[in-house]
């Protein structure tokens, strides 16, 4: 799972939207039969259920590895039994502000890397994009098969109230945590098959087939026949490896690693126990940086020698396309509203995150006289490295930080803190609030934008914590999406 | 399928044999120095057949029973350890994972997950058998989920092949220790320590039984080298674990549509036993003949990695 924190602390429990309960008003209506359910429910026989379901992952080997923690090299990330339930309707809106996103971020990154019609316009500034590490030179004037930059997307969303929903972070590149989505509703339905005869849930153990058809339908030119998918790992102590087996397993496609390909007449081909042969799709888990030893960092064993050169004579598809990363960039995202409108002619349906770039004068200032109320964030960074929470902050901390970001302005983007909605987590105590966000898993292709109904559900364990981060104690749930 | 495919599910099969195997041995060599006064000098002896004995002298001075139960068990640093091999056989298992039914994946799973508990302390003499069995029970459970779950295809050949190799090489290699206690000439006599050694080979394979329902309660050294070397009834002799191997490679053959070095190398291997009588090994030598097997069996292994493009 990615590393990263979703920002936000500081607001008193009242202020606080319950998905559940919502802020005062009782019961929301989706979780009425689940309320139903939950109070006829025994207690020890739910926490015998919750033990099992650790069992289960355990045994199933639904781990992550842990870089530089030898006696804990595999971690569970805990399970919460409590299913976090949308109803048809909120995500019907969701989808559609998804997709109109999802379409931008394609239309952006195929005008970024061609006419940069964009720039021309002065929606964007040019520095932005030359001056980003995230911008590939090698991808200028390449268009990927069918047109499709980014074939899988995550948009990590948080609510804060009824009808707010906010974008967080959109995650082009390589977004992890599908296979929690579809494990997590496999032990649902396993231990709790009495709460869907109850519940309409929508379905998302299709996710697998509609990524096999998706990337397939992106086939490159020199694909004849039935397109030969595959998975390209890093290898079995790469944090997500158990997500990319689940993924080949449940596509029927060869799970490779670097050593297993090369270029055979310029194509890339795997090496099988009857010799080479042709792929035409990669569902490349790597970074860009480490998929061309040529092309890229030539330190990299994991990658490809040539495989670039192989992409852009149209012998192979890369998914997600090299450069990708230009569009989820922390500095973009706060251009997003007016990328959005840009590509589409309509106003964002998502919104964004108000966020303070502190590369500009009025910006910077605000930030730092408002430092102890801010989450700043680092604008190359992820994982949640070099960021500042102001409200947890200590006064210190903040001392040091503002010098860092009067150093070097630019580097820093400064968003308010969100108070994130809470879903219950089923305690010793009995159900607790607790903070969460979400992922919805897009998947686009030629044949269009698909969404799968729910996706994975993070949730910060401790109380009043707003880090939902799987390395720092965060969790997973079941996220429902009830039928309309 | 990927050549590392292959490649892993040989070498995953590879060691689960082998850690049942190494607690078969363990077993023996603690049954022996339980029920009769020999001296420490059996554990060598045991160290030896499983080939670990190299390793061993390089960390200690002095071969004793906790010390080689150790190194046999639970030492990582011993790459033939049942803890090494068992984590061997999972991370292999890890990257097959595709080629796997989730039966065969949890079990195997489950099997490191138990073991490493179990392994996680010194084994106290208390503990052994139950710490024996669980190893055999949680390979056996492997086999089993392998057997009901697969499909009878190129994974489940790969998969035999590793299997049977290893099993040959393991039976060949106690022989290969023991060879001198099996000389007809040793047979006129049948001391006591003969028989303490007899028994030791059959307890190591796992078949004190099966050579009783065949031969009797008798045991004769000749016979005990007919059972492990000539009798195709038993399914850790030279001969069984040859034909499964030529088998198994014969499918790839098949299915593929190609032969390969490998099969020639597997016939004439099978043929090396199965065209034999105990007499003419005998004569020709018994060590001589476990000797060349054994070369001829790792030239085997090696030429189907080579052939079914294992590694790069």
């Amino acid at each position: 799972m990615t590393q990263q924190q979703s920002q936000g602390q500081g607001q008193s429990q009242s202020q606080t939207f319950d998905e559940m309960w919502g802020r005062e008003a009782g019961l929301r209506e989706p979780y009425a039969p689940f309320n139903n359910w939950f109070a006829d429910e025994d207690p020890a026989r739910l926490r015998r259920k919750q033990r099992e379901a650790e069992e289960v992952f355990r045994l199933t080997g639904i781990t992550f590895n842990v870089y530089g923690r030898e006696e804990a090299a595999e971690r569970l990330i805990p399970f919460d039994i409590i299913p976090r339930i949308i109803s048809g309707r909120e995500w019907s809106k969701l989808a559609r502000g998804i997709e109109q996103r999802v379409r931008a971020i394609n239309a952006f990154l195929h005008d970024i890397y061609h006419r940069q019609e964009i720039i021309r316009a002065g929606r964007v500034p040019a520095e932005m994009i030359a001056k980003n590490a995230a911008f590939l030179p090698q991808m200028i004037g390449v268009t990927p098969p069918g047109g499709v930059y980014t074939h899988i997307v995550g948009i990590d969303l948080v609510r804060t109230g009824d009808d707010d929903f906010f974008v967080l972070e959109d995650n082009a590149r390589t977004p992890s945590g599908v296979s929690y989505m579809l494990e997590n509703r496999e032990t649902m339905l396993q231990m709790f098959p009495e709460l869907f005869s109850k519940n309409r849930v929508q379905p998302v153990s299709n996710y697998p087939k509609l990524l096999h058809r998706s990337l397939s339908a992106c086939a490159p030119a020199a694909c004849t026949g039935n397109p030969v998918v595959a998975v390209l790992t890093p290898g079995i102590y790469n944090s997500a490896y158990y997500e990319h087996s689940f993924l080949a397993d449940k596509m029927g496609v060869e799970l490779v690693e670097g050593h297993d390909l090369r270029v055979v007449d310029g194509r890339i081909a795997m090496r099988t126990t009857q010799g080479y042969q042709p792929i035409d799709v990669i569902y490349r888990r790597i970074d860009d940086d480490y998929l061309d030893p040529l092309n890229f960092n030539p330190e990299s064993a994991l990658g490809v020698p040539g495989i670039m050169d192989v992409y852009r004579s149209g012998g192979i598809t890369i998914a997600n396309a090299p450069g990708t990363g230009i569009a989820d960039d922390k500095a973009i995202y706060s251009y997003m509203p007016d990328i959005v409108e840009f590509y589409t002619g309509e106003k964002a349906i998502l919104q964004n995150v108000p966020t303070w770039r502190c590369s500009e004068a009025d910006s910077l200032a605000y930030v730092l006289d408002n430092l102890p109320d801010l989450v700043v964030k680092e604008v190359h960074g992820s994982g949640g490295y070099g960021m500042l929470i102001g409200p947890t902050a200590s006064r210190k901390e903040i001392a040091a930080f503002r010098d860092k970001l009067k150093a070097r302005p630019s580097n820093y983007i400064a968003q308010p803190t969100l108070s994130l909605s809470t879903v219950p987590i089923f305690t010793k105590a009995g159900l607790a609030p607790r903070h969460v966000d979400l992922r919805p898993f897009v998947l686009v292709s030629p044949e269009g934008v698909k969404i799968t109904p729910g996706g994975l559900t993070r949730v910060a364990l401790k109380k009043g914590s707003l880090v939902v981060n799987s390395s720092q104690g965060g969790g997973t749930k079941d996220t429902w999406v009830l039928e309309e | 399928m990927l050549g590392k495919t292959a490649g892993g599910l040989f070498w995953m099969f590879r060691n689960l044999e082998r850690s049942e195997n190494t607690a078969r041995m363990v077993e023996a060599g603690q049954r022996i120095a339980l029920t009769r006064s020999a001296s420490d000098d059996e554990w060598t002896s045991v160290l030896q057949s499983a080939g670990v004995l190299w390793g061993y002298n390089e960390k200690y001075d002095e071969v004793t029973r906790d010390q080689a139960i150790d190194w046999m068990l639970r030492d990582r640093a011993n790459p033939s350890s049942v803890m090494s091999v068992v984590e061997s056989a999972r991370n292999n298992a890890k990257l097959v994972r595709t080629a796997l039914t989730r039966e065969v994946w949890e079990s195997v799973n489950e099997c490191w997950m138990v073991l490493k508990d179990t392994l996680a302390r010194k084994v106290s003499e208390r503990d052994l058998p139950h710490v024996i069995t669980q190893i055999r029970q949680r390979a056996a459970f492997v086999r089993g989920a392998m057997h009901g779950t697969m499909l009878r295809n190129d994974i489940y050949d790969f998969a035999r092949v590793g299997t049977f190799i290893e099993r040959a090489d393991n039976t060949a290699r106690i022989l290969d220790v023991k060879y001198y206690v099996l000389l007809p000439s040793a047979s006129a006599v049948g001391s006591s320590i003969d028989n303490v050694q007899w028994e030791s080979i059959l307890r190591s394979v796992s078949a004190e039984g099966g050579f009783r329902l065949t031969y009797g309660q008798e045991v004769r050294p000749r016979e005990i080298s007919q059972f492990l070397i000539l009798d195709k009834r038993m399914p850790r002799s030279l001969v069984f674990c040859c034909e499964k191997i030529r088998d198994n490679l014969g499918y790839l053959a098949q299915d593929y549509g190609t032969r390969l070095p490998c099969h020639d190398m597997a016939d004439s291997l099978c043929r090396q036993v199965s065209e034999r009588r105990i007499e003419d090994i005998f004569d020709t030598g018994l060590h001589e003949f476990i000797g060349s097997f054994i070369v001829d069996l790792v030239a085997l292994s090696r030429q189907t990695e080579l052939d079914y493009r294992f590694y790069e």
